[in-house]
């Protein structure tokens, strides 16, 4: 590095007034710079160290960055203007190695750690690198001009999903890809629907923008991974006229370290966990895959879930079985489940006082989902909440038995659903008047039952599903363990 | 202000950095044209004219004129000539 304030031949300290060992060699500066030639970096204070004739304030902390300073106090030997010898925290034989017998530091302990150098604080890192280093990053380059708002600029360019986004900048996407141990360049799948390759580090792009926090990445790559797998069919319900888009369920220690909400509001607003890794997708699959409404995606209304759509289970029961467990999951592994969700539709049971009643009607309100007289046109997700989950809890009942009974109970008989039954035109075929019919596949597909809300109310959450789901094997609802 | 700021394309990169125009119309059958008089002398004088080739040619116009040259337009004015015209003339005339 050509610095001319730094010494050819002499020596180097990197050093901070905020730590106690470079406070503690004060000394043993001021009596190497009697001594020789110095220069002192000092990160924090320009005053510091005093009796020091060549005090480098380092404030932006370039130097500390291109030094490659890990803890301070480091001492660097310089010889030809290339470094030679460094030495971390204050040890008085290796000072004296690398210094002479001015760095003998009379009184002083012979030994003491040194500090965190403020260059590689967290955040600061990756900042520096933006600044002054190679980010190595791979994608584009796009220049704001000086008087424009980059915010702005983000929306001009189609980048957004109409709400603002954080301006992908690299010191952002650094931190970003600091979330994860995966490869910048990895490349996490095709996205639809223009099946472009999507790297690790064009998910961290779209994760600035959404706002999410670097701890989720592992959570965003594992959601991005089940919406790729070919039975989640994310091109069609992209594409679909249908209400439905992407909702995501997470499970496991990780909903719970990156503080995700199960609990009041769990399908609502306020949580940034919640909010971000679900608008992450829809973000990845709009800028990446180039799945645009009006465009591919022909939704005649949409739902408001399509911003995002993403809540945790509330797994704080032991009694419960987690959904990720029952559709395969190892208990105490963290997954993702995407289902193909159209708006939430409030169920209200402010009556029922034995798990009979409750499952009865919880089937009332599920025969809701698409038409009440269609049936296989769809699945659904019942978010029970817990005074609903109570109920089932006190009569004995678990995830299976609840399952089982639901099924039984969103049987009926064909003649009520086919055409023109009940002085209704949809419906049914005539072929199935003479059969008991069922609403949904069965279970656990037909039904997936997830625990999350606040302790108080008697209601219960059902989310319509696509009727692309229609065929099993060819489109489901997809978990996936989240790798960490 | 702003410091210039680098920002990385989240996109498949599949279309140029520099976006391009808006091709201009194959035809102005049925399309209205905005004349806006900037407010500059003589503006006018032009717009009149061009009006009169419109005219000759069949093509609707709608005049509009800004408060004054030396202010961008309101707002207002350049939503309703985006909602009553899909081209628009913006004359300058010294």
């Amino acid at each position: 590095m050509p610095d001319t304030l730094l010494p050819r031949d002499g020596l180097v300290i990197v050093a901070k007034r905020d730590c106690p060992t470079c406070v503690l060699v004060e000394p043993v500066m001021q009596s190497l710079d009697r001594a020789g030639a110095l220069a002192v970096v000092s990160q924090d204070d320009p005053t510091f160290p005093s009796g020091v004739r060549s005090v480098i304030y380092d404030d932006a902390l370039e130097r500390s960055f291109r030094l490659n300073i890990e803890a301070v106090p480091t001492l660097i030997r310089f010889k030809d203007g290339r470094e030679v010898e460094r030495t971390v925290g204050w040890q008085r034989q290796e000072w004296i190695r690398l210094a002479g017998a001015a760095a003998e530091g009379k009184g002083l302990p012979d030994w003491q750690p040194g500090c965190g150098s403020k260059s590689v604080e967290p955040g600061v890192h990756e900042a520096l690198i933006a600044r002054y280093g190679d980010p190595g990053l791979k994608s584009r380059e796009i220049s704001v001009g000086n008087w424009d708002d980059p915010m702005e600029a983000c929306f001009e360019r189609g980048w957004t999903d109409g709400l603002p986004v954080v301006p992908p900048t690299d010191e952002r996407i650094l931190r970003m890809l600091g979330g994860t141990e995966r490869k910048p360049d990895e490349v996490v799948g095709l996205i639809p629907p223009n099946l472009a390759p999507c790297t690790v580090e064009k998910v961290a792009i779209n994760a600035v923008m959404a706002g999410c926090k670097p701890e989720y990445m592992p959570v965003v790559l594992g959601v991005l991974e089940a919406a790729l797998d070919p039975l989640f069919v994310m091109h069609g319900l992209l594409c679909t006229t249908h209400f439905s888009g992407p909702l995501v369920i997470i499970n496991g220690p990780a909903a719970r370290a990156i503080g995700m909400n199960s609990g009041v509001n769990a399908l609502g607003q306020g949580n940034r966990a919640n909010a971000t890794i679900g608008r992450c997708l829809q973000l990845i699959v709009r800028n990446v895959g180039g799945g645009l409404p009006g465009a591919i995606d022909r939704a005649t209304l949409g739902n408001p879930g399509k911003y995002t759509f993403c809540f945790a289970e509330d797994e704080s029961d032991p009694d419960w079985e987690p959904l990720s467990v029952r559709r395969g999951i190892e208990p105490g592994k963290s997954a993702v489940t995407l289902f193909h969700g159209e708006g939430v539709h409030g169920f209200i049971d402010q009556k029922s006082r034995a798990p009979e009643e409750l499952v009865r009607s919880l089937a009332m309100g599920l025969f809701g989902v698409g038409h009440p007289k269609l049936c296989d046109a769809g699945n659904a997700v019942l978010v029970l909440t817990p005074e609903h989950y109570k109920i089932f809890k006190d009569g004995g009942w678990n995830r299976r038995r609840i399952e089982d009974e639901l099924f039984q109970a969103l049987k009926r008989p064909g003649r009520d659903l086919v055409w023109g039954a009940q002085g209704v035109a949809e419906g049914l075929p005539p072929k199935y008047a003479d059969q008991m019919v069922d609403k949904f596949q069965p279970m656990p597909d037909g039904v997936l039952i997830v625990r999350a809300g606040g302790e108080a109310g008697l209601f219960s959450a059902i989310i319509g599903g696509w009727p692309g789901q229609r065929v099993r094997e060819e489109c489901q609802a997809v978990t996936r363990e989240i790798r960490p | 202000m702003n410091s210039e700021m680098k920002l990385r394309d989240p996109t498949a990169e599949s279309s140029p950095v520099r976006r391009p125009r808006l091709a201009p119309p194959s035809s102005l059958d049925g399309k209205t044209v905005a004349l806006m008089d900037i407010g500059k002398s003589r503006g006018a004088e032009f717009i009149d004219r061009l009006e009169g080739h419109f005219r000759k040619a069949g093509v609707a116009t709608r005049r509009y004129a800004k408060p004054t040259n030396t202010k961008v337009a309101p707002t207002a004015l350049m939503q309703q000539i985006a909602a009553e015209a899909q081209l628009a003339v913006i004359a300058l005339s010294d």
